[in-house]
């Protein structure tokens, strides 16, 4: 480029000496080599970027699918549990758990005395753990009046410090866990008492203020819940919709109009829908708070756009020759679309609707609008029962203080991640195995 | 009672089908070829006549019945409760509310409200059962007229297929709803938060504190609703995570469209996709727990005071979310161009990068500053990373180590938690929505238009 402006007898002088053309090929081949590895850099960065992103996700979660137990010896006198021997499980309920458990956890340690040292060594279990106490004994009343061994969780903290996640070496005020604790555990551990267990309440129940208690269920039922409201509405709507576009709509202004509109809605934010949901379901409508049915409403609108598209796709690649040959045995277009292109361009339609259902699992800014950021214990039954769903869940739990929670946020992101990538094998299956190429 | 009512007409639907078609067949004396049209349209054709009335009363009814009963009890109430300002009475309707639904309703409720509620929740039932027993007779008579009008010269066919048209055409029409819907609901709320908050001072005010004083003495209420700080943290957030994106993005682009060999982008594209298909709430989790702290103790290293709610964090972990979707929009762009041009630079002896730099990327350029485009109005849409991971005090500053706030993220926090509907606080938020809605659809139509105009270009 630059030669340009050099005079003649110079250009000619340069061209003539194959030494400087070689160094210049030499700068360009090299100019050549950088550009390329920006490339790969570029690539090899974002990639890098994914790894560490589900390696710290991996690596922070993992602890939270195993929970520490411990065992506690739990005399159970029948004067404190059944004094008239009624074998009632109502009068059983009412017994007086928490003394019961923590009278035995304090006859483990004699020397405690002091009040603090006593809160204390209560705090190590689980405050669970007079509940499930009770829970053994309603299924074994026959242990009444014996001594039985019971597997406890223990609190989080307590848990957090057997993970290894708090260090016994920092200073006692620099860590939660103090040094009597320490002790204490530890002649347990020596007993051979403690155990780390399978972390079934993860799965297995709603949320809830201690991290040993707290669940995923709850979240997941509601985000399927939500879920099957979004599918019921915006399949149907949207194949409905997909379907009179690309096969009988009319070449018209509205036409256009509605194009428009729904690539436009396809790039609307999130959380704009959220507004909408609110100011027209909540507030107009008068439709529940935190309920799935609304939720679910929000997204099958947010979601639309995606299933259109992706159905207007699977209808364009079915040739037109199919019509063709329909209406020309007499089917009318309802007949040729319905008996015809639809089943053909249904694997598509169903493959773009998976895609649609997984970002509605993601989604997490328009539900916060529409209140199912609630804290929210019972596992929602109902369509229009309060319920939150999975990634609110992973919102609220990345929000609370506890260490614990940390792990557990974890926790719900892998199990989330996992959903999506199962719906994300099954489009991509879907479309391997349904693939026609005409 | 909904599902119920539901799955009985979802029945009744496929019972009028079955009757309608052996009703044809009756009519024509079992010789369907006397039939205008086939058995199976006459079926059709009385199960849309049951399905589609009944779905009329029962949204119909879902929607009036809760403002009658509400007019009714709040009739029963006696005068003196009646005649409460309205913020007063919006009380006392969730204390009836509560007392219906066997909630805990406020501390030592009025008798009357206490009567109230429970006439409440008897109304709702008795109207429940109403609904129920008006949609199932609406069914009814429809199967019972459809029925009777099927005869041999009955145009079935025509009808359910004029009738499935403007089904369609409704299904495609509730895109256009929505929008209306979204801009109605903004702008209306929008113009009651003009009411109280003067337009100027919103749009270019640059103070931005939206708590409303509850006391005259209480601190640090003074109520300032100008945006301008948010849209500055928004706009530096969408800075931050644009300069990680783009090269990031269109280099991979330029690598996988020009460089890559089949194999690897087989592997390649797919991975990189796997980032625009994590949810947003895990990023933010990743910014607020990973990289926000990772910043922090690198600048305490270096001896710069990084806030923990950095606009960096939040701007780089929303650059990587983004990259996959310019790459991917890029990747389309580069490939669009047509290979004549390639052919033609490295005829002339250029190089690869020579030929991407001088005859791609300048063929390409609408193309992929339409991406850009598009890369901005999601990054300005963003919510989860911003609202985990950036700050909620509006500071007007470029610094991108101190804690900037967003409009996203400012809605989210004056809409979440208990909210009154009238105060300017929560109108603000849709006033924010509106600036967000308008600048993202400026922002899609532009890029949309400019990929358009460059995609015929070359076709």
């Amino acid at each position: 480029m630059t030669d340009m402006t050099t005079p003649k007898a110079e250009r000619a002088a340069t061209i003539r000496r194959p030494d400087l053309s070689a160094a210049r090929i030499n700068r360009r081949y090299g100019a050549e080599k950088r550009f390329r590895a920006y490339g790969l850099l570029a690539i090899g960065a974002a990639i890098a970027m994914l790894a560490i992103l589900l390696f710290s996700i991996v690596s922070k979660g993992y602890s939270a699918f195993v929970q520490t137990y411990v065992q506690l010896e739990v005399t159970l006198t029948e004067a404190e549990i059944d004094p008239d021997r009624t074998g009632d499980p109502e009068v059983i309920r009412n017994a007086n758990w928490r003394k019961i458990t923590f009278e035995s956890l304090r006859a483990e340690f004699p020397d405690v005395k002091s009040r603090s040292e006593t809160r204390q060594l209560f705090g190590m279990i689980s405050g669970n753990a007079p509940i499930a106490v009770r829970d053994y004994v309603l299924d074994n009343p026959d242990a009444i009046g014996t001594t039985a061994s019971i597997w406890v969780k223990v609190s989080d903290d307590i848990d957090t410090f057997n993970k290894g996640f708090i260090d016994r070496n920092l200073e006692e005020d620099d860590r939660r866990v103090k040094d009597n604790e320490i002790v204490w555990f530890d002649t347990l551990d020596g007993q051979g008492r403690v155990e780390a267990k399978f972390n079934t309440t993860l799965f297995t129940s709603g949320d809830s203020r201690e991290p040993e208690q707290a669940g995923v269920l709850g979240a997941v039922v509601g985000s399927l819940l939500t879920l099957i409201i979004t599918l019921v509405l915006s399949f149907p709507i949207g194949v409905m919709a997909a379907v009179y576009l690309e096969e009988f709509a009319p070449k018209n202004r509205l036409t256009d109009l509605i194009e428009v509109n729904i690539n436009n809605l396809a790039a609307v934010p999130s959380i704009v829908f959220g507004l909408l949901g609110l100011a027209v379901f909540l507030n107009f409508f008068g439709l529940p708070r935190s309920a799935p049915v609304v939720g679910g409403m929000v997204l099958a609108l947010m979601t639309l756009p995606t299933i259109i598209i992706a159905s207007r796709a699977a209808l364009k690649a079915v040739p037109p020759s199919i019509r063709e040959a329909a209406l020309g045995l007499g089917a009318s277009r309802l007949q040729a679309v319905t008996h015809h292109v639809l089943p053909l361009a249904m694997p598509g339609m169903l493959t773009g609707t998976i895609i649609g259902m997984a970002q509605a699992l993601g989604e997490t800014a328009p539900l916060l609008m529409i209140g199912m950021v609630a804290f929210i214990v019972d596992i929602p039954s109902g369509f229009t029962d309060p319920a939150t769903v999975l990634p609110v869940q992973i919102f609220l739990w990345a929000d609370a203080p506890q260490r614990a929670f940390v792990e557990r946020t974890s926790a719900a992101i892998m199990v989330l991640l996992t959903f999506l990538v199962c719906m994300n094998l099954l489009a991509v299956l879907l479309r391997k195995r349904f693939e026609r190429r005409w | 009672m909904s599902l119920i009512i539901i799955l009985a007409l979802v029945g009744l639907v496929m019972v009028g089908y079955w009757t309608g078609r052996s009703r044809a067949y009756v009519v024509c004396g079992n010789q369907p070829h006397t039939l205008h049209s086939l058995p199976s349209y006459y079926g059709a054709f009385v199960a849309l006549a049951i399905g589609i009335p009944a779905l009329v009363m029962f949204a119909l009814w879902l929607i009036i019945q809760p403002q009658i009963v509400e007019a009714v009890v709040l009739g029963g109430l006696p005068q003196e409760i009646q005649d409460l300002p309205d913020d007063r009475l919006g009380l006392i309707l969730n204390d009836i509310y509560n007392i219906a639904s066997g909630n805990i309703a406020s501390i030592d409720p009025d008798p009357a409200v206490v009567v109230a509620g429970e006439r409440y929740a008897s109304l709702m039932t008795t109207g429940s059962y109403l609904m129920t027993a008006a949609v199932i007779a609406v069914a009814l008579i429809g199967l019972v007229i459809a029925r009777s009008r099927i005869a041999t010269d009955m145009r079935a066919r025509n009808t359910v297929e004029r009738t499935i048209d403007v089904l369609l055409l409704i299904a495609s029409m509730i895109a256009i709803m929505t929008t209306i819907g979204i801009v109605l609901s903004l702008i209306f709320e929008t113009i009651r938060f003009f009411g109280k908050v003067p337009f100027f001072e919103f749009l270019f005010g640059t103070e931005w504190s939206p708590q409303i004083a509850l006391r005259a003495d209480q601190a640090g209420s003074s109520g300032a609703f100008g945006a301008i700080p948010i849209f500055a943290g928004t706009m530096l957030i969408t800075f931050i995570a644009m300069c990680v994106a783009v090269p990031i993005g269109l280099f991979a682009a330029i690598y996988m469209a020009e460089y890559a060999g089949k194999r690897f982008r087989a592997w390649a594209k797919p991975v990189l996709e796997i980032l625009a298909g994590i949810p947003t709430v895990v990023y933010g989790f990743f910014a607020a727990l990973t990289v926000a702290p990772f910043f922090r103790d690198g600048g305490d290293l270096i001896g710069i005071a990084i806030s923990s709610e950095s606009a960096l964090a939040a701007g780089v972990v929303m650059g990587i979310m983004i990259i996959p979707f310019v790459s991917s929009l890029s990747d389309d762009v580069i490939n669009a161009v047509p290979q004549s041009l390639r052919d033609g630079a490295y005829a002339l002896g250029a190089t690869r990068s020579e030929t991407v730099r001088q005859v791609i990327l300048p063929a390409a350029l609408p193309g992929v500053v339409g991406a850009v485009l598009l890369a901005i109005s999601r990054a300005i849409g963003e919510t989860m990373i911003v609202v985990m991971a950036a700050g909620l005090a509006a500071n007007l500053t470029a610094n991108p180590l101190e804690a900037v706030t967003t409009v996203t993220v400012q809605i989210v926090t004056l809409l979440v938690g208990d909210q009154e509907f009238d105060s300017a606080k929560t109108l603000a938020a849709f006033a924010l929505g509106l600036v967000l809605f308008v600048v993202t659809l400026c922002l899609n139509i532009i890029a949309l238009h400019v990929v358009r105009k460059y995609r015929e270009q070359y076709d």
